[in-house]
């Protein structure tokens, strides 16, 4: 790890004038269970180090039947896990934080982390950089071992898979998220956060070095939500492909959905081609069914991939059989 | 001289009961020290310079700006330029310095100039390993050609593989090294504190009376720590430039990198049985990798005398950090390759795999009666009869069950061992030997031997293990320990006891024979009512301790004595698998196993239970990921490579086999055998439950998909 300056403001100004031009300068600190790794594996190796946990209007849940759901950054898993209101009125958003086992992370990894982290590419995580090429210039993903890479999306040269669990049941009720930066605030639709890099210097959204994302903003409405990811085990770990949806039902009809699908792509994946054949349906087994073939139509998977068109496909209809069944 | 045995069965009051780990609670609280732990005075952090290519050579190495940076007390050159490199991570300079920082900030600023040479770093596909096969020469049993094609034969043909896998150790490896002139003190993370110290003596060229070796905890080994490894050895150096002591810890990749693991094993296998079910010939084309020496060879068929056999096997060799015994070596590869195709020819019989080896259990050798009677037990634990159903679950829904049994073998009688016994004037008594305790329960053992012998009870022993200055009792592998030194310290203890009865026996107006140490007291066979407290009867040594010597040669082949070789186990899995995403979960496992004579039935229990989760990781989740194009371990980390928490490990029932004719057989080791049979359990439990084969290890979502998509149920 370089040896780093850690600065700790308690305003996001100060934090904002902290930050640097370009990346190399300075880093956010949020919970660090992300930051601190790619520190250690010196794949961040910034300047200064900037904690933002003192910025006392980053944290916070709010709940208001007119306006929504407001999470702050700095609102942690476990925080969203114990709300009474993300408990009973957003199922998909506690499904997916309980995906995450680990207590410790729960405890410690915030929403802003979450959706910020950077990806698990094992090419990436080894130090053969974002988008992993040979001296060549050559995807390393491709040729190589890529059975956890995007099997949507992936035209290149970006290969990864989003990590967030947070953000396709955010993206699925619609959620706007705050930035702050030295000429003040923006607001944009999570959806319109993230971006697929095309060169190594890209990140994977649209924040700049000198930004903080300040809150997460979910309009009100009434959503039925879930999210079902498919994991190879229980213990911590990383799911092969998820999904969440969120539906409007006018009695057992769906008269609108939100389908999107989780580590299967650069950036989390909505799509329209499966709410579409949701839309004035009933939810049963065979229509949930169909749902999730279109959602993967699309899907070019890599050599060694194939298999996670089907557990999206899966994870689609047992996530909308979830939503309309409530539990299980 | 006393007789050398254990107690009559039925008579003791600790041997073969539940006993607490008497280090459980230092470990717990986090007294327990480990080698990590450890923080001598002035003590620096050193850390290694690692190639970075999977085979290449060193044509030069410039250190100049690391020892130029402020707070590098010391750097080593560890392979010289000129040097080929075998394998991605191996060592090439060291360096110490006042913090881990400071140390790998120096190790950056480091230039190493490679040539880069080609490499090979995977061997699941036999024919693109080129020149890298090393075959060795066919073996042929019986006449194969002709019992394969003998009319009314039944063959079934399959591959099958399991990959490499590491260790995980708990504690990575590593050392601390402290010098105080000439001699040398090492803090090992090892299974070997004994032997050890000689090799430092050796590759540090100095006296062995010159090196102590000291340790009393140590994170796991599995059979990768039984050396000094060139990491240890640099430690030292380091040391020694520095004049500080030096800690050395692997990080966790690199330990996954260059610190052992068990060799993958792939096979072409054919199978035969006449139509009623009786094995007649078994045919393996095998390879398998253990890094860049090839590796040895599976002993398949796996404990079955088929009669007629032809089998190759080819080592590849690879640029991968080399093998090293993993628990029980070769044998989890080998009982694997061997179950997996006889459940294939069960259910082509359709037979049930139990009845079908039941049937042939002749093949089994002179342990085929105890296998039957092992079968039957784990049979009524699982509820086998009643939950079996032929291949393929065909209730509704995506989670399909089904179950699979294995069994195995291992030795594990005990190595030679030396120990001390004292008895002190106060009463308080010293067992010393230099054993180490890998987690094995070791120092647990030894205090109840002790403590029964003298009729004590365990807070009363105290128990000096893990230096090299005490009585030489060997390296922990191959399940060789517990055997070993239980039995020098019953002996031991008992040629001490005997001398107590001499110093006492004339104050209580008898002859020493007719003594006995039971419960606190020396007292008189027969008339209890002729005793000495313990502590009355010591007091009668005046100023003179006891101090007597056990020494065990080594295994013993005849029932009776204190330890002998061979046992074996019988497994079974109960699996559900969601046929819809591939995930398999483990729904129960039962394991009956023996080992002779159990001193302690917890820690016994704990060790079979540890294999069973080792053996779950294993089966569904382990792998060491290889890249060709980079070269590199693509997984060394605790992240992608996969290892199950409590939630993936369902039920374990384990059930230990503890007749009168397995009590006689002495103790024999148990760490490794329980540990090979899970494999090829989960892997035919999740065939029964899908109804087709799915060939290799782990049983991921792609593979069992993909063996579905071949040929399943869905
Ligand atoms: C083994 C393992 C398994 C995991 N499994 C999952 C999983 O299944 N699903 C999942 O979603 N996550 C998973 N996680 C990741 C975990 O959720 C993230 O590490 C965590 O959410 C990050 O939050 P943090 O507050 O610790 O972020 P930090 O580590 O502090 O920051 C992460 C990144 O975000 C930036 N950042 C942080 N806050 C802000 C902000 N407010 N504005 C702008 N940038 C910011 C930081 O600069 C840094 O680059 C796993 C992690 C591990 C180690």
């Amino acid at each position: 790890m370089k040896a780093f300056e850690y600065a700790a403001p308690s305003t996001k100004e100060q934090a904002v004038a902290l930050l640097g031009d370009r990346w190399e300068e300075a880093a956010i600190l949020a919970g660090g269970t992300d930051l601190l790794s790619c520190m250690k594996d010196n794949l961040m190796a910034p300047s200064r180090v900037v904690d933002i946990k003192g910025l006392r209007d980053l944290g916070g849940i709010e709940y208001n039947p007119q306006s929504g759901l407001r999470l702050g950054a700095l609102v942690t898993f476990e925080q969203l896990r114990e709300h009474p209101q993300v408990l009973s009125r957003y199922p998909g958003i506690v499904q997916a934080v309980e995906g995450v086992t680990s207590a410790q992370i729960r405890n410690r990894g915030s929403v802003g982390g979450d959706l910020n982290q950077r990806p698990r590419c094992w090419y990436y995580r080894n130090g053969f950089g974002l988008l992993a090429k040979d001296e060549q210039g050559r995807s390393l993903v491709v040729d190589g071992e890529n059975r956890y890479h995007a099997i949507l999306g992936n035209e290149g040269p970006a290969y990864f898979v989003n990590p967030s669990s947070l953000a396709p049941v955010l993206i699925a009720l619609g959620a706007r998220v705050r930035l702050f930066g030295p000429k003040g605030g923006r607001e944009l639709p999570l959806e319109k956060f993230f971006t697929i890099p095309k060169t190594d210097s890209e990140h994977e959204n649209v924040l700049q070095p000198n930004e903080i994302l300040t809150e997460v903003l979910i309009p009100a409405g009434s959503w039925q939500t879930a999210t079902y990811e498919v994991r190879q085990k229980e213990a911590l770990d990383w799911p092969l492909a998820a999904a969440s949806v969120a539906l409007k039902l006018g009695g057992a009809q769906v008269q609108e959905a939100r389908v999107v699908l989780g580590h299967v792509a650069p950036i989390p994946w909505r799509v329209p081609e499966a709410e579409k054949i949701l839309t004035r349906k009933t939810i049963t087994e065979e229509i949930a069914m169909e749902a999730g073939k279109a959602a993967v139509g699309q899907a070019r998977p890599l050599s060694q991939n194939g298999y996670k068109v089907q557990l999206a496909r899966v994870a689609v209809k047992r996530a909308l059989l979830r939503a309309v069944q409530g539990g299980a | 001289m006393p007789e050398y045995r254990w107690p009559e069965i039925g008579t003791t009051s600790l041997i073969g009961k539940r006993i607490n780990r008497v280090d459980g609670p230092e470990k717990v609280t986090g007294r327990a020290k480990y080698t990590y732990d450890l923080k001598r005075p002035g003590m620096l952090y050193g850390k290694m310079l690692r190639c970075p290519h999977a085979h290449a050579r060193i044509l030069s190495i410039d250190t100049s700006e690391a020892e130029k940076l402020s707070g590098v007390a010391a750097v080593h050159i560890v392979q010289e330029p000129g040097t080929e490199i075998q394998w991605a991570g191996d060592d090439v300079v060291a360096v110490a310095a006042v913090t881990e920082q400071i140390t790998e900030d120096a190790i950056r600023r480091i230039k190493v100039e490679y040539e880069k040479l080609p490499h090979l770093v995977r061997e699941e596909d036999l024919a693109k390993a080129g020149d890298r096969v090393k075959p060795f020469t066919e073996q042929v049993t019986g006449d194969p050609d002709q019992a394969f094609q003998a009319a009314d034969t039944v063959v079934v043909e399959g591959e099958y593989g399991l990959p490499v896998v590491t260790h995980c150790c708990l504690e990575v490896h590593g050392q601390v090294a402290e010098w105080e002139g000439d001699r040398v003190t090492i803090y090992p993370s090892i299974q070997g504190v004994e032997r050890v110290a000689g090799q430092y003596a050796q590759a540090l060229g100095v006296p062995a009376s010159n090196v102590r070796t000291l340790m009393q905890y140590v994170g796991g080994g599995f059979g990768s720590k039984v050396a000094a490894d060139r990491w240890g050895t640099a430690c030292a150096q380091l040391a020694k430039k520095a004049g500080k002591p030096v800690r050395l810890m692997l990080e966790r990749k690199e330990d996954q990198e260059v610190a052992g693991n068990r060799p993958s094993d792939f096979a072409r296998i054919k199978l035969a049985a006449t139509r009623d079910g009786t094995i007649t010939a078994w045919q393996s084309e095998s390879w398998g990798t253990g890094g860049p020496g090839g590796g040895g060879s599976p002993p398949i068929p796996y404990i079955w005398q088929i009669p007629n056999q032809r089998k190759i096997h080819s080592a590849i060799a690879t640029n991968c950090g080399p093998a090293r015994a993993w628990r029980a070596p070769n044998h989890p590869q080998a009982c694997y390759l061997t179950m997996c195709p006889i459940d294939d020819l069960a259910a082509k019989l359709n037979m049930d795999p139990l009845d079908l080896v039941v049937k042939n259990v002749s093949l089994l050798g002179p342990r085929a009666e105890l296998y039957r009677q092992e079968l039957a037990k784990a049979a009524e634990l699982m509820e086998w009869k009643k939950n079996w159903h032929p291949r393929g679950d065909r209730s509704p829904g995506p989670m399909k069950r089904g179950m699979g049994l294995s069994l195995h073998t291992w030795g594990g009688g005990g190595h030679s061992s030396e120990c001390q016994v004292s008895i002190h004037p106060d009463g308080s008594v010293e067992v010393s030997l230099c054993t180490q305790d890998i987690g094995t329960g070791t120092r647990t053992v030894l205090t109840i031997v002790t403590a029964e012998t003298l009729g004590l009870p365990v807070e009363a022993i105290r128990l000096n293990i893990g230096d090299n200055r005490l009585p030489p009792s060997g390296n922990s592998g191959g399940s060789t320990t517990v055997g070993g030194v239980s039995s020098s310290t019953r002996r031991a203890a008992l040629n001490a006891l005997e001398q107590l009865f001499l110093t006492v026996a004339p104050s209580l107006g008898v002859s020493p024979e007719q003594l006995e140490a039971v419960g606190g007291q020396i007292r008189v066979k027969g008339d209890p009512t002729k005793s000495l407290s313990w502590k009355q009867a010591t007091a009668k040594l005046g100023v003179a301790s006891i101090k007597e010597m056990g020494k065990q040669p080594g295994p013993q082949p005849n029932p009776g004595e204190l330890t002998s070789s061979g046992v074996g186990g019988v497994q079974m899995a109960d699996v559900s698998v969601d046929v819809e995403t591939g995930v398999v979960k483990v729904n129960k496992i039962v394991a009956v196993q023996d080992c002779g004579l159990i001193i302690d039935m917890k820690t016994a229990e704990s060790q079979v239970y540890g294999a069973l989760i080792m053996g779950i990781c294993y089966s569904l989740m382990e792998e060491r990921v290889m890249d060709q194009l980079t070269g590199r371990m693509l997984n060394a980390n605790m992240e992608f490579y996969k290892l199950a928490g409590l939630a993936d490990i369902g039920e374990l029932v384990v059930h230990m086999w503890t007749d009168p004719e397995q009590q006689r057989r002495g103790v024999i080791g148990l760490g490794e055998p329980p540990v090979i049979s899970p494999g090829a359990v989960i892997a035919n439990a999740v065939a029964s439950a899908i109804g087709v084969r799915v060939p290799y290890l782990p049983l991921t979502p792609p593979r069992v998909l993909a063996a579905l998509e071949k040929g399943g149920m869905v």
